[in-house]
């Protein structure tokens, strides 16, 4: 054991749960705004919400990314599907050490509720929100649900800004201690109206987007065009630009996503490729790591979101094969060194024959 | 049964069973699907769209409104400089007796017009002549990711997206590049109110504060 304990980088010597040294220039305590500030090629992920109340769920599914990704999108309802809400997410997650990024719907909460959930969120050690629209209720599994969409994306990363910068509710009510966050916005360069799609992305800067994900990327050559023009005007300066990837599971899966997600473009080429192939999934994963590869070469383009929902254990094969980390590792979850000192407790404990009384523990305490 | 019961699904559950909820999602087939299969066979089914849908079933007006955005952009700006004009008289009436007049032109015009909602804070000359407002998800900043490869809206798949109409009506526009302003969220205490007093009355007071600063500067 050694006596010297060794920390990762970008990790809280007196504990990875907690807030990282603040740096000039860094509006968050997060991982992730350090990775992407040093130049460094980001991946993030999606943890699938669990429908359940047990916290061993959330931290089993986080751990399959150990190791490879360096930020984990906790979705708030994605697709109106009711699951564990993002900020119940986030604090498990914190409490671990992960770096989430906090998703935050307009769908569900009106300005009251979102301002008070950035609030507790930041307290809980989120450095990373991402602000959404969200879907409509009528995608999800309760299409009776009332939509509320108070707030748009837009109005709200404004008004997470305002609270980070200025320190002020939208009312203008002071806040003593105001969050300290990196501020994330999604794209979708897929979808029409195109011209529009890049100022879109100049309207969320200037909001207070400080990086974006973007919606999955299987047309590499509309990516690459909308690149250009993002380029043309300036952003990518001013942004960071996570180009969302995730592998399909069959051609059929892809054909049903286009047919009945809207929003996600795929192209023919793309499922005449999986048709083809002897074992799809493979393929699809093949795919994948065909598309990161050319998108990690567009300049302009800081990072990956990988989303790969049901095949989350692919995650880090399609990082690993992809090469994007060129041999850096992303901050994982490791014993403690006091973790040590409890499990050799623990198992003197449970496997030395003997009986201690706390009579016999005083006594032999100095 | 009373006859203001709706026809949720308590209705079609056989008595007794206390559990309405559909059965789970088999792998492959997503609970939406589920639940719209459980939902119960009756004989008025309204056509599966959104409420807000219901109230407007043709775009043809407003349509034509985004098409022709320029000659509405030039005629909004004359008209608001003549409403300008008349603020002495709307003054000396007073504003709130006022109000119900113009409110109830206002709500048929814009209403015919932009299927106007009646937010109370009128931003057609930010979008092209395309009221955001008829977006399912009131979006005020543009569109949403979930528009369809034929421009059509996400909820609505047989509505034109106001989004990508109020760019095209932008492109046409004198002032178009208005559209790439952030917009503030939509201060829902001032709906159904006049946005055309309002906004007279907020020119009329900053034309005053001018005059005064001008007044002041050459005292």
């Amino acid at each position: 054991m050694n006596a010297t304990p060794t920390h990762q980088r970008d990790e809280n010597p007196a504990g990875p749960h907690l807030p990282l040294e603040p740096l000039p220039g860094h509006t968050s305590r997060g991982r992730l705004e350090r990775v992407l500030r040093r130049g460094e090629f980001a991946v993030t992920t999606e943890l699938n919400p669990p429908d359940s109340a047990d916290p061993e769920d959330v931290y089993n599914r986080a751990r399959i990314f150990d190791g490879w990704v360096d930020a984990i999108n906790a979705v708030d309802a994605s697709g109106a599907n009711c699951h564990m809400s993002s900020v119940g997410i986030c604090a498990l997650l914190t409490r671990m050490g992960y770096a989430p990024i906090m998703q935050i719907a307009c769908r569900d909460k009106n300005r009251i509720a979102i301002q008070g959930d950035v609030l507790g969120g930041a307290a809980m050690g989120v450095a990373n929100m991402l602000c959404l629209t969200g879907d409509g209720v009528q995608a999800g599994d309760q299409p009776g649900a009332k939509p509320v969409f108070d707030l748009d994306c837009m109005s709200l990363l404004e008004t997470v800004r305002v609270m980070r910068d200025n320190g002020k509710f939208l009312s203008g009510r002071k806040l003593t201690t105001p969050p300290q966050v990196f501020l994330g916005a999604a794209i979708n360069p897929f979808a029409p109206p195109y011209d529009f799609r890049p100022h879109r992305l100049g309207k969320k800067i200037a909001a207070g987007a400080q990086f974006v994900q973007s919606q999955y990327c299987f047309d590499v050559q509309m990516f690459r065009t909308y690149m250009q023009r993002v380029r043309d005007l300036g952003y990518t300066d001013k942004v960071f630009i996570l180009c969302g990837v995730g592998p399909l599971a069959s051609a059929k899966t892809a054909k049903w996503i286009r047919s009945n997600v809207p929003g996600i473009h795929i192209p023919d080429a793309v499922v005449k490729r999986l048709e083809g192939a002897q074992d799809q999934k493979k393929e699809g994963k093949q795919l994948c790591i065909d598309i990161i590869n050319e998108v990690k070469e567009i300049p302009g383009v800081s990072g990956i979101h990988v989303m790969a929902y049901r095949q989350e254990e692919y995650v880090a094969e399609i990082v690993d094969e992809s090469g994007v980390l060129k041999g850096r590792k992303p901050w994982k979850r490791e014993a403690r060194s006091d973790d040590q000192i409890v499990a050799e407790r623990l198992d003197q404990i449970l496997h030395e024959n003997m009986t201690e009384t706390q009579v016999d523990m005083v006594k032999s305490a100095h | 049964m009373p006859d203001t019961q709706p026809i949720p699904t308590t209705a079609s559950v056989p008595a007794g069973d206390p559990q309405a909820t559909p059965p789970s999602a088999p792998p492959g087939v997503t609970q939406a699907t589920v639940v719209k299969k459980a939902a119960p066979k009756t004989d008025y089914k309204p056509s599966d769209v959104s409420p807000q849908r219901r109230v407007q079933r043709s775009f043809a007006v407003r349509l034509w409104s985004v098409r022709h955005s320029r000659l509405l952009e030039w005629f909004y700006a004359r008209f608001a400089d003549a409403f300008l004009m008349l603020h002495p008289l709307w003054k000396s009436i007073g504003y709130s007796r006022v109000e119900a007049p113009v409110k109830f032109i206002e709500k048929r015009v814009k209403g015919f017009m932009f299927d106007c909602r009646m937010c109370g804070q009128c931003v057609l000359s930010s979008t092209g002549m395309s009221c955001p407002m008829n977006c399912p998800k009131q979006l005020r900043n543009g569109p949403c990711g979930g528009v369809r490869a034929n421009g059509h809206c996400e909820v609505e798949p047989d509505m034109p997206c106001v989004w990508v109409k109020a760019w095209e009506g932008s492109r046409n526009m004198v002032h178009g590049d208005a559209i790439l302003n952030v917009q503030k969220p939509v201060d829902q205490s001032l709906r159904e109110t006049s946005a055309w007093l309002r906004v007279t009355a907020q020119a009329a007071a900053a034309k005053e504060a001018a005059r005064n600063a001008a007044n002041g500067a050459s005292a």
